[in-house]
């Protein structure tokens, strides 16, 4: 590990749904611009850590430092400015809009938070990030329309128009086509390029040995590896998580 | 000048009204708590159960208690075909909340001008033995009219806790109500599940509303008096508990006399809200809520 | 035709409306415009946050009482102009709005509705205990024979409910077409999905809150002297309550004409339906023809008029 300070530190992330843990003492730090896949089994509370970052829902204990700045107790939507952008696994568009209409939210209520001097405006850069995820000639559709490969494309849209400096992409390539995965692929990459870190959380281990430096595994709401892709899935415990029984 | 004797008093009446509300409201506990219906519109089917009692009672003598109970299959199935015509507008496309919401105001003003074209505006009541007399022991003086009612809800009550508990149908109502996605995986039709249950909801309305009107003369209005009443014994019952809906109805009953035995009857609309404002402040969960 | 911006034509109509109120001697049509106007004003406001945001608000009468006894107090204390009544009238009912909105729309939408029902409810009840209004015998405001510059007072109060409406329509249609507007749409989609990408959603709710229960306070505050005699029951009649969400609903929710087109039409027929049958018939209408249309036509007349014209253009095309 590098000595770089981490742009996201959570520490002891626990979340409880009635009796049962979905996270127990989870602790998580992503450095600028890294790469990292978040992996393990269905129901291992990925989904609900990417919650309780997003501030979507509230961790119950623990702690989030993002850029420096403690922001466990801030909501959602100021996350999103201070840069932390995720994805929904189940894609949430906002149906009464146009595809571009989708995009103008993020970046009219987030994006001008710390855009840096952009000239463009708003049409024009959501068409740029349109074209980049394969969308351009939708979008002047209505999102309600759209397929679900599409709605899947919109949501990674939607959230690089958020501008983010980390993004958190929840199972954004499930049910696409090998090649759809590959573009997709080559967008995150492009994105991380830019300096933008990632989480991808992704079943499909091919686009996570492609594309990771890192590997994180949850199993059962416990992190029970965390190391470069290559030492994660030689770990015999994560085999175990994965193959065993 | 509020002596200890005329506290107690109130504290007993409030109970026994409290009893009586945990009937009018265990309808909402099973549409709102349980379904997610927010059928504001449960009030003034307790206010038909009250007129069909009337027109029973005044025809041809009958009790009007024993009266809704025969009547309660009707209720059911009036409650069957609310939740047919809801279902296929609203629920099935998914974009159901804000047009229920309304969907049900409007049947709330359809019913209750119905009524009041049909029976005016005056108040009306019924005759039957436990009207007008009292029980009493010590210093406690307990109206039979109250009494009665008291008895009959908690017999409902106790009714379709067994019914949710212990039977089949019931059992597979309250699974619907924790994960419908679940049991529609596993082959149950979840929406004639909702039906019924919704039929059974109404069903309680229609028997409240004979308790309600050998507690108090009604006209085609009074149900607005009981939505503020009914949601906030709901939601400070934790949202489709049962026995959270019977300690809440019990716990307004006697908040609310008392109340009206210190500031005077006038104020005891009030208290309701009052409750509803502060749970959501404080403990949106409710009592019985994790 | 781009070049002349829309917000000229609600003017130019209120314009119209007043040169014809300067002509037109008979006060009946005074009387029926002033009711129409005053549901323009409540439907549009409504509209602001249920049509826009989609949080429902059963209480429209419980905002519009608050704005008619914000003018009694005023009345009893010193008598004000009556735009002091409606400016006074106007921020109390919004800051009753914050209190409920603060209090309830943290919570699922469905506890707003509920608690704005039973406001209503509970606000009558304070004003029914309050004797320095009148409680329960209610207050006859004594209202002046003239005004310089009016024919008659029932003219003024016409003309001032016309301005009214003009404001609350001009707002509505600012709101939608702003941000603020934007950001309610994406709150009404799918709240999560608008909270993540950035939308402050409560504090636009709350905002909208605001607005919508100021301009229905605005538009009670000159009811006293309008009815002369007021009673708790009607200023908190809930026939505000189901008329202000009955006329968007059948205008069309999504766009700020969707609310006076409802208005009109309901408060036309109810002001026809006054005269020749009973009133209650009147609610039974509104009930009738809300289920009617947020069962078969969900989008309201606006949405019907653009499916129709829609189809034309596809026809033309093909
Ligand atoms: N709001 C909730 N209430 C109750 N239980 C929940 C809630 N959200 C998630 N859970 C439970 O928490 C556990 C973790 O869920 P989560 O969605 O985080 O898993 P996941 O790792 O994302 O799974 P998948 O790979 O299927 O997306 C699951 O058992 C789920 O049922
Ligand atoms: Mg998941």
């Amino acid at each position: 590990m590098t000595t770089q300070s981490p742009l996201l530190d959570a520490m002891s992330i626990r979340k409880r749904f009635g009796g049962f843990v979905a996270l127990d003492a989870v602790d998580i730090a992503i450095r600028p611009g890294e790469r990292v896949g978040l992996i393990g089994p269905n129901g291992s509370g990925k989904s609900t850590l990417v919650n309780c970052l997003s501030g979507a829902i509230s961790s119950d204990t623990g702690t989030i430092r993002f850029d420096g700045r403690a922001i466990e107790r801030l909501p959602a939507h100021q996350r999103t400015r201070l840069g932390i952008v995720r994805t929904f696994q189940i894609p949430l568009p906002f149906t009464s809009m146009t595809v571009i209409g989708n995009l103008t939210i993020p970046l009219r209520f987030a994006a001008r938070h710390h855009a840096v001097g952009g000239t463009t405006n708003d049409v024009e850069q959501a068409l740029l990030i349109l074209e980049d995820v394969g969308l351009r000639d939708k979008a002047h559709e209505p999102s309600a329309g759209l397929t679900q490969v599409e709605l899947r494309k919109l949501e990674l849209a939607r959230a690089v128009a958020a501008r983010p400096k980390l993004l958190i992409a929840d199972e954004t390539m499930a049910g696409l086509s090998n090649s759809e995965v590959d573009e997709i692929i080559l967008l995150l990459f492009k994105l991380n390029e830019q300096g933008i870190a990632i989480i991808m959380i992704e079943h499909i281990m091919r686009a996570v040995m492609a594309f990771s430096q890192r590997a994180i595994v949850l199993v059962a709401g416990k992190k029970i590896a965390d190391d470069t892709t290559d030492v994660v899935i030689n770990n015999a415990e994560v085999v175990r998580a994965y193959l065993g029984e | 000048m509020v002596t200890f004797n005329l506290l107690i008093n109130a504290v007993v009446t409030g109970i026994l009204l409290g009893g009586f509300y945990a009937a009018v409201t265990i309808g909402v506990t099973i549409a709102f708590g349980m379904l997610d219906i927010v059928n504001i519109a449960h009030p003034v089917f307790i206010i038909m159960g009250s007129f069909v009692a009337y027109i029973v009672n005044r025809h041809f003598g009958f009790d009007p208690i024993l009266t809704v109970i025969v009547a309660a299959p009707l209720f059911f199935l009036l409650g069957i075909a609310i939740f047919r015509f809801y279902y296929a507008a609203f629920e099935s496309s998914g974009k159901g909340s804000l047009r229920g919401l309304a969907f049900f105001f409007g049947i709330m003003f359809v019913i209750e001008v119905t009524l009041l074209l049909a029976f005016g505006v005056d108040y009306r009541l019924v005759q039957t033995s436990y009207i007008g007399p009292n029980i009493g022991f010590a210093h406690i003086d307990l109206p039979l009219r109250m009494v009665v009612p008291f008895v009959g809800s908690m017999a409902l009550v106790s009714g379709l806790y067994i019914f949710f508990g212990h039977t089949f149908i019931g059992r597979a109502i309250m699974a619907v109500a924790q994960d419908e996605f679940a049991l529609s995986l596993m082959a149950v039709d979840t929406v004639a599940v909702k039906q019924l249950a919704f039929g059974v909801a109404i069903a309680t309305a229609g028997i409240a509303g004979g308790f309600l009107i050998v507690i108090q003369p009604v006209d085609p209005s009074l149900g607005r008096e009981y939505i503020g009443r009914v949601f906030a014994i709901c939601v400070l019952g934790g949202l489709g508990s049962i026995t959270g809906t019977v300690i809440a109805a019990l716990i307004l009953g006697v908040v609310e006399t008392i109340t009206s035995t210190i500031f005077g009857p006038s104020w005891a609309p009030a208290v309701s809200f009052a409750a509803l404002l502060l749970t959501l402040a404080i403990r949106p969960s409710g009592i019985m809520g994790r | 035709m781009r070049r002349i911006p829309s917000w000229i034509w609600p003017v130019l109509v209120a314009l119209f409306i007043l040169a014809l109120s300067r002509v037109v001697k008979n006060e009946y049509y005074m009387f029926a415009g002033y009711v129409v106007l005053q549901y323009i004003v409540l439907a549009s406001a409504w509209n602001i946050l249920g049509g826009y945001s989609g949080y429902v608000n059963f209480g429209s009468a419980a905002f519009f009482g608050i704005g008619a006894y914000g003018a009694v107090v005023l009345d009893k204390l010193w008598q004000p102009p009556l735009v002091v009544a409606i400016v006074f009238g106007g921020i109390v009912a919004s800051l009753v709005g914050l209190v409920t909105a603060y209090l309830t729309l943290r919570l699922r939408g469905v506890f707003f509705a509920i608690a704005t029902l039973a406001l209503a409810i509970v606000l009558q009840t304070l004003v029914m205990n309050w004797d320095f209004v009148g409680g329960p015998l209610g207050y006859y405001s004594v209202r002046p024979d003239s005004i310089a510059g009016f024919p008659s007072y029932v003219n003024y109060l016409f003309v001032i409910m016309l301005g009214l409406a003009l404001i609350a329509v001009l707002v509505a249609r600012a709101i939608e077409l702003s941000f603020i507007g934007r950001g309610l749409a994406a709150i009404r989609d799918n709240e999560l999905a608008a909270e993540c990408c950035g939308v402050p959603t409560l504090r636009l709710k709350v905002f909208a809150t605001m607005v919508s229960g100021g301009l229905m306070g605005m538009a009670g505050a000159p009811f006293p002297y309008y009815i002369t005699y007021l009673d708790p029951n009607s200023a908190f009649s809930l026939a505000y309550g189901i008329n202000s969400i009955a006329m968007p609903l059948i205008g069309g929710m999504t766009h700020w004409i969707g609310p006076v087109i409802g208005a009109v039409l309901l408060a036309v027929i109810q002001q026809v339906a006054t005269v020749t049958i009973s009133s209650e018939l009147n609610l039974m209408i509104v009930g009738v023809l809300l289920i009617s249309f947020i069962t078969l036509a969900p989008n309201g007349i606006v949405g019907l008029f653009e499916r129709y014209r829609q189809k034309r253009q596809r026809r033309l095309s093909t």
